[in-house]
């Protein structure tokens, strides 16, 4: 059975296609990354994949049920981690995960173990009992994950769960969830603007812009298939340089003293066009091998930076 | 349902109980009201009149502050995450409103309590009732006001204005404070579609023993029609709003 499965999932607000037309599937034990600006879409999605908002038209399947007829069902099976913070700020870490337990059905001695197991795991004892206000960002987010956790739900989702955190709450979150998924063979959806975070968890990236899908693939495969790797190589002067562009046999292309040149696999093919530009007499200064990231993959297939902010020509000369 | 409704209610009342002192402070209000009415009311008979009155507006104040706490929940995202959980719907409103009402009971025990040296007596089993009708009533008023937080959205100007501008006429075209007796036609043709008007008479009937009257009945009715339009209708607001 697919733990998800949408048909031209589409959800209008007024006259904006928030979301126009997707078509998912996800397996169990999958662990998935939606990839794109803010305003693509991603959240949305997930908001009628947990039954939080109806679609406009189309259909999706979370776990087995229909996210309109089944909303009961669904919740029951599926764990969320919202982009806030889940926890009441007057409440207490402990109490909060106890009535989370009690809300997904558990008898007050299950949840109340249950909590227990969680606070250890992610490190929260000394803060469980302390109102939530008073806890940092970061204890919160862990607060938010166990709270998420607590029914140990085959398929969990998140919502931008590394934003607000400093980088070393991120990697100590990003491993949380790598350690779900590999000891409880969870399946994952997760939603981020973060390159780095799709490209290191995710086995599967669907990067998604104006409410659609424009690939869906590993990251590998994406950045091999729209990007490539890109080798340059350094000489002493100009001439050098198109002289070696020339030897190259005319696949790269000399900036200056530099030849650029794209490849699928940049660390295979350098070697030997080192050898190639030796024997011609013509010795690279310096060589470097650029691997693409995802942001170069969705400035490929968009013409636009997944940095907020930064001025497409920028980041191309960069 | 009912565990779901226990659930949602032992979650919101914690906070609460851990800071005792915040409950001692919502006591006195009534009681410095009751101090400072009931002398000017006339007549020896002014407490049986009045108690029944003020229990009743401090649970309608109480229930129609339900909204608010959610205002801040929706901001920081707790709201949704129990919108994720399996939790019945009207689970979800009954037991925030209840979170507001049950301290309202211990309210008015020592409301009477303050008041049993100066003469008034109470008929337990009729007092039971009322507050029994009183909470269906309030139950509704507490669904309405989360459908008027979700609708205000971070806007909580909007949810204080609107509760204020509701809640005055309701409250003073439903002779809680005043009889309506002596007021003139226009007025008495319009608190006669007040439903809380309905439950007033209710409770004051009941809180003298008076069961079989058919104001209880009149007052239940009202109680019922209000508690299942304001659930039914935040069940449907919960539904469109997240």
């Amino acid at each position: 059975m697919e733990m998800i499965e949408t048909r031209g999932l589409t959800k209008h607000f007024k006259d904006v296609r928030a979301v126009d037309g997707i078509d998912l599937t996800v397996a169990r034990g999958e662990l998935v990354a939606l990839l794109g600006p803010n305003g693509a879409g991603k959240s949305t999605t997930l908001r009628m994949l947990t039954t939080l908002i109806p679609p406009t038209s189309g259909t999706a399947s979370v776990a087995g049920f229909d996210v309109v007829r089944r909303q009961r069902d669904v919740r029951l099976r599926i764990g969320y981690i919202g982009q806030g913070n889940g926890a009441g700020h007057s409440q207490r870490g402990r109490d909060e995960l106890v009535s989370q337990g009690r809300a997904y059905g558990m008898n007050v001695r299950d949840a109340r173990r249950r909590a227990a197991e969680l606070i250890d795991s992610l490190d929260l004892a000394e803060v469980a009992d302390r109102t939530v206000a008073t806890l940092s960002g970061g204890q919160r987010r862990r607060l938010d994950i166990a709270m998420g956790l607590i029914h140990s739900p085959a398929l969990l989702f998140l919502d931008e769960p590394s934003t607000g955190l400093d980088p070393q709450n991120r990697a100590n979150l990003q491993e949380h969830i790598m350690r779900l998924r590999a000891e409880h063979g969870t399946t994952i959806v997760l939603t981020t603007h973060y390159l780095d975070e799709a490209d290191s968890m995710a086995e599967r990236v669907i990067v998604v812009d104006h409410g659609r899908v424009i690939a869906d693939d590993t990251p590998a495969r994406l950045k091999a298939e729209h990007v490539g790797d890109t080798i340059r190589f350094g000489f002493e002067t100009e001439a050098e340089a198109e002289k070696a562009a020339i030897v190259l046999s005319g696949r790269g292309v000399a900036y200056g003293k530099e030849v650029k040149i794209r490849t699928q696999s940049g660390p295979r093919h350098a070697p030997g066009m080192l050898e190639d530009l030796r024997s011609a007499g013509v010795p690279a200064a310096s060589v470097e091998v650029a691997r693409p990231t995802l942001d170069d993959v969705f400035l490929q297939l968009t013409g636009r930076s997944l940095r907020e902010g930064a001025p497409v020509s920028e980041l191309v000369a960069a | 349902m009912i565990n779901d409704t226990i659930t949602v209610f032992s979650r919101e009342l914690r906070p609460t109980l851990r800071q005792p002192f915040t409950i001692v402070i919502s006591m006195v209000q009534p009681l410095v009201f009751l101090a400072l009415f009931a002398p000017l009311l006339p007549g020896t008979d002014s407490l049986r009149w009045f108690v029944p009155g003020i229990v009743v507006m401090s649970c309608l104040f109480a229930a129609s502050m339900t909204g608010s706490n959610l205002l801040f929940e929706m901001q920081t995202g707790s709201h949704e995450r129990m919108l994720v959980t399996p939790l019945r719907r009207p689970a979800l409103l009954i037991g925030r409103a209840l979170k507001e009402i049950v301290p309202m009971v211990a309210q008015a025990a020592l409301i009477v309590a303050v008041c049993l040296p100066f003469g008034y007596r109470l008929d337990v089993g009729g007092a039971l009732l009322g507050l029994v009708i009183l909470a269906g009533f309030c139950v509704g008023v507490g669904a309405l006001s989360y459908t008027l937080a979700l609708a205000s959205k971070h806007q909580e100007w909007l949810f204080w204005t609107v509760q204020q501008t509701v809640l005055f006429p309701i409250l003073l075209l439903a002779g809680v404070l005043l009889p309506l007796d002596g007021g003139p036609g226009w007025l008495r043709a319009l608190s006669a579609w007040n439903p809380l008007r309905y439950v007033v008479a209710a409770e004051r009937a009941l809180f003298t023993g008076d069961v079989w009257a058919s104001s209880t009945a009149k007052g239940l009715l009202a109680a019922v029609i209000v508690g299942t339009l304001g659930l039914m209708i935040g069940v449907r607001a919960m539904r469109r709003s997240a």
